[in-house]
């Protein structure tokens, strides 16, 4: 393997006001190496990141690259260092054309006007050079996520890079999206480029990985090659304490037999959304759980936005208890004992500007409307013990949302409709980007609810957290409902194969 | 984080500086402007500048109220002049009003009574909010366009109403809402307190100002919440309407005509200064009522002051400017964090 450095932190220390954000945190890429960052949220890997390009100047430190000292005052001159950036989020525009997108801000004149032809031509050839053949000349909206995030990669390599950080750039990316990002990943690896990858992904982590380097607390916990570090001895690194599964899965299985013979409470049949969701029927009994599987696109997402009224069906129709009802908004799924907590946490779940108290009884208030106002001192109440309940870290129930961690914030999300004490709770990936012990809390906090009696459907890219949890799996492919698993059928092998086409 | 003292707090207080301009303006009246605070007794009614001053913003104030909640849902209404206009010519048109000597006595006799003419004419500006909210929510219209039509269209609706007259009101009980006293204090001061007043209660008491600001913040995610934000947002235009209306009594009383084309003319703009300098943000969310109050009442002082001490009239507007933006300034959290760091390297 090669072992050239080419990047090298040593004792980087970053504090803000009160908190020692990173200390004496080492880090090394190599050529033509993909290094991992692990860690949970608030372990510093944001914020490592965040001094390699630039964006924060750090307290003490010293960065090297190709052997020279070097100070990024700002993402522009970190970009000029050779150090760019791929994130989460696309930021690009959507409304330019592709070849635009990559050259936007440099473009390739002639006679002081921009050359078009070369614009096309240049961008054409850079993608190509990624095995991705697409028109560039179309507008960057009209492809998938996948697309645009190897147009921004496309970008970023066209500046000169040395060093390219990928930022959790798998998280809306499908199973097919991540191949393709994997192989443009090994491609650039092969030509010597040192590749810093984040992800919350193990899976995707180990297959693309050479090295990882593991955070805690701000602290440097260790540089491992992927392949002499398990996964059980990683979680450990990542926790700072030993990883043992809970057999609670087995518990579970144990009890499905009494659950077989309950009567449905509530229905979806051949329910039904053009270009989203054909045809699926769904039950939901008191007191299971309904893990909705399939890759990302597969119509899970979609079926649940129906059940929950979010859009509406073009057919099929809805029972609970026994009689036909219509959900044709929030509201109306909301009034009928429904709880929905949406895939995407900052765009559908939270209201920023708002306090945890207003967020977590926002629900139960407009089941209530306008003018019957929860009293103030209920109202500090309930977040309170909401609070506590779920071990949300909060300084106090008026702290403002938006400061809080993801996964402080999806309890709280979470915490908006357990006040409404719902029969049906919906949870669309509850455990996206947030760290792992948050994660296990909140899984155990689902089997909870469900043994006191609601009927919870789960919705989880992660197999795993699906296996762990489900009492029963509807597996989900191209928009339809391909196959239910039950009791002992249901493990990441099960559902793999029938997705991959096999039955069960 | 350690706990902030109290000064730190009121500094923060979005509404400590808006109060400070309004403060910095009226000290200069106190300097420069002669016999400013000055308030006598003349028949049982108070009067003077100041006095003057709250009398001439209650339509502002009233209009800015409205525009405070549109704006916190992410909304603005520009229409609200042309409402004003509108409101103006129906009232006018159905008091009209003569003076009449029955049995040798003068008799004011209004063409319908009083109390219908007032219900309709606040009826047909909450109409007009209402067709507003209706083309924004049902239509899908962005605000600014929705409410551009009537700004624009308004005008001709009122010269159409007046067929291009000033109707002139010849009715005296009118006459009282914009320039009658009572206890002492003008009469609009009382409707200005009724309609802040109640809009703070209403807010306070009621999870409205919770939703509003949800939808203004977030409107997926208040709509995946359960809240019916297009309901509650043609309410909120069928109330910055139904605001517009009141001014408009208001406005109409005090000039005792009804004026298509000239009535409320920049009402919009001034309500939305009014509420950009009482805090709130243009992008919606979080809103501050008594911000906008104050807001509406710097620039009514700015006004007074302008004329009191004769600025030349070929420059006033330029020193209004000026003025507004020096106030804009001081409430921008970016212009204070650079002068504060000025200060705090100097030290």
């Amino acid at each position: 393997m090669a072992s050239e450095i080419v990047l090298s932190m040593e004792n980087i220390c970053k504090s803000f006001p009160g908190v020692k954000a990173l200390l004496n945190v080492k880090f090394r890429m190599f050529k033509g190496e993909v290094h991992a960052l692990m860690g949970q949220n608030g372990a510093g890997k944001s914020t490592l990141i965040k001094v390699l390009t630039g964006v924060y100047p750090h307290d003490s430190g010293i960065i090297t690259l190709n052997g020279k000292q070097v100070v990024a005052e700002n993402p522009l001159a970190a970009q000029k260092l050779g150090i760019s950036t791929v994130y989460q989020e696309v930021n690009l525009c959507p409304n330019l054309s592709v070849a635009e997108n990559i050259f936007i801000g440099r473009e390739p004149k002639r006679n002081g006007l921009i050359d078009w032809k070369n614009i096309n031509t240049k961008a054409d050839e850079l993608l190509k050079k990624l095995n991705i053949k697409i028109d560039v000349t179309e507008m960057l909206s009209t492809y998938s996520i996948a697309v645009q995030q190897m147009v921004a990669i496309a970008r970023a390599i066209s500046i000169s890079a040395k060093v390219l950080i990928l930022d959790e750039p798998t998280s809306s990316l499908d199973e097919n999206e991540v191949n393709l990002l994997f192989s443009v990943i090994k491609k650039l690896k092969a030509e010597g480029m040192a590749i810093l990858f984040v992800t919350h992904f193990m899976d995707q982590m180990y297959e693309i990985s050479d090295r990882i380097t593991v955070l805690r607390n701000g602290t440097f916990v260790g540089e491992y090659l992927a392949e002499e570090l398990p996964r059980k001895d990683l979680i450990s690194a990542m926790i700072g304490k030993d990883y043992t599964r809970t057999d609670e899965q087995d518990k579970r299985r144990n009890d499905y037999a009494a659950l077989k013979d309950i009567q449905p409470f509530f229905k979806a049949s051949n329910i039904e959304r053009k270009g989203h969701v054909s045809s699926v029927s769904i039950e939901c009994k008191k007191g299971e759980i309904l893990g909705l599987a399939g890759l990302l696109g597969s119509g899970r997402t979609e079926v649940v936005r129906l059940i929950f009224g979010v859009d509406k069906p073009d057919k099929g129709e809805f029972t609970l208890n026994g009689k036909k009802i219509t959900l044709n908004s929030p509201m109306q799924a909301i009034l009928n004992g429904f709880g929905f907590c949406p895939e995407d946490r900052k765009v559908e779940g939270i209201i920023g500007d708002l306090t945890i108290r207003e967020n977590i009884i926002l629900a139960l208030q407009g089941t209530q409307g306008i003018f019957k106002n929860i009293p103030k001192s209920k109202q500090v109440e309930l977040a309170d013990k909401y609070i506590k309940a779920l071990g949300i870290k909060a300084t106090d129930s008026e702290q403002v949302i938006s400061k809080l961690s993801g996964g402080n914030q999806q309890k709280v999300i979470l915490a908006r409709w357990l006040a409404t004490n719902p029969k049906l709770l919906i949870l669309d990936e509850p455990t996206r980007g947030i760290d792992i012990s948050a994660k296990e809390e909140i899984m155990d906090l689902v089997i909870e609810l469900c043994k006191e009696g609601m009927s919870i459907i789960f919705i989880s890219s992660e197999l795993e957290e699906v296996v762990r949890c489900c009492d029963r799996v509807a597996v989900m492919c191209d928009r339809k409902k391909i196959a239910e698993l039950t009791g002992d059928e249901i493990s990441e092998e099960q559902i793999l194969h029938v997705i991959a086409g096999g039955t069960k | 984080m350690k706990k902030k003292s109290t000064v730190d707090n009121l500094l923060r207080s979005k509404n400590f500086w808006a109060l400070t301009a309004l403060a910095l303006l009226l000290l200069f009246n106190l300097i420069f402007t002669k016999g400013f605070f000055h308030i006598e007794i003349k028949d049982g009614h108070l009067f003077g500048s100041l006095i003057d001053i709250l009398n001439r913003a209650a339509p502002m104030i009233i209009i800015s109220i409205g525009m405070t909640l549109v704006i916190a849902t992410k909304g603005i209404d520009i229409s609200v002049g042309s409402t004003v206009a509108i409101t103006g010519a129906v009232v006018a048109m159905l008091i009209g009003g003569n003076l009449k000597i029955v049995d040798g006595v003068q008799t004011y006799i209004s063409q319908v009574p009083m109390s219908i003419a007032i219900i309709a004419a606040l009826a047909v500006a909450t109409l007009i909010g209402l067709w507003n909210g209706f083309l924004i929510t049902r239509m899908g219209m962005q605000p600014i366009i929705a409410t551009l039509i009537l700004m624009v269209a308004g005008r001709g609706v009122a010269q159409l109403l007046t067929n291009g007259q000033i109707i002139t009101i010849y009715y005296k009980p009118f006459f009282f809402i914009g320039n009658g006293f009572l206890f002492g204090l003008p009469f609009s001061l009382f409707i200005v307190a009724v309609i802040v007043g109640g809009t703070i209660l209403l807010m306070r008491k009621t999870a409205l100002g919770m939703f509003i600001e949800s939808v203004g913040i977030n409107p997926v995610a208040a709509r995946v919440s359960g809240i019916n934000s297009k309901n509650l947002m043609l309410m909120i235009y069928a109330f910055c309407g139904f605001c517009a209306g009141v001014a408009a009594l208001l406005v109409t009383s005090n000039v005792k005509s009804a004026d298509g084309i000239h009535a409320g003319e920049l009402f919009e703009l001034d309500a939305i200064l009014a509420v950009a300098i009482g805090g709130t943000s243009l992008a919606g969310g979080k809103f501050f009522l008594l911000g906008s109050v104050i807001g509406a009442l710097i620039i009514q002082t700015l006004k007074t002051t302008i004329y009191s001490i004769g600025v030349p009239p070929e420059i006033n507007l330029v020193v209004e400017a000026f003025v507004v933006f020096i106030v804009m300034l001081i409430q921008s959290e970016e212009f204070r964090k650079i002068v504060f760091r000025v200060k705090a390297v100097r030290e």
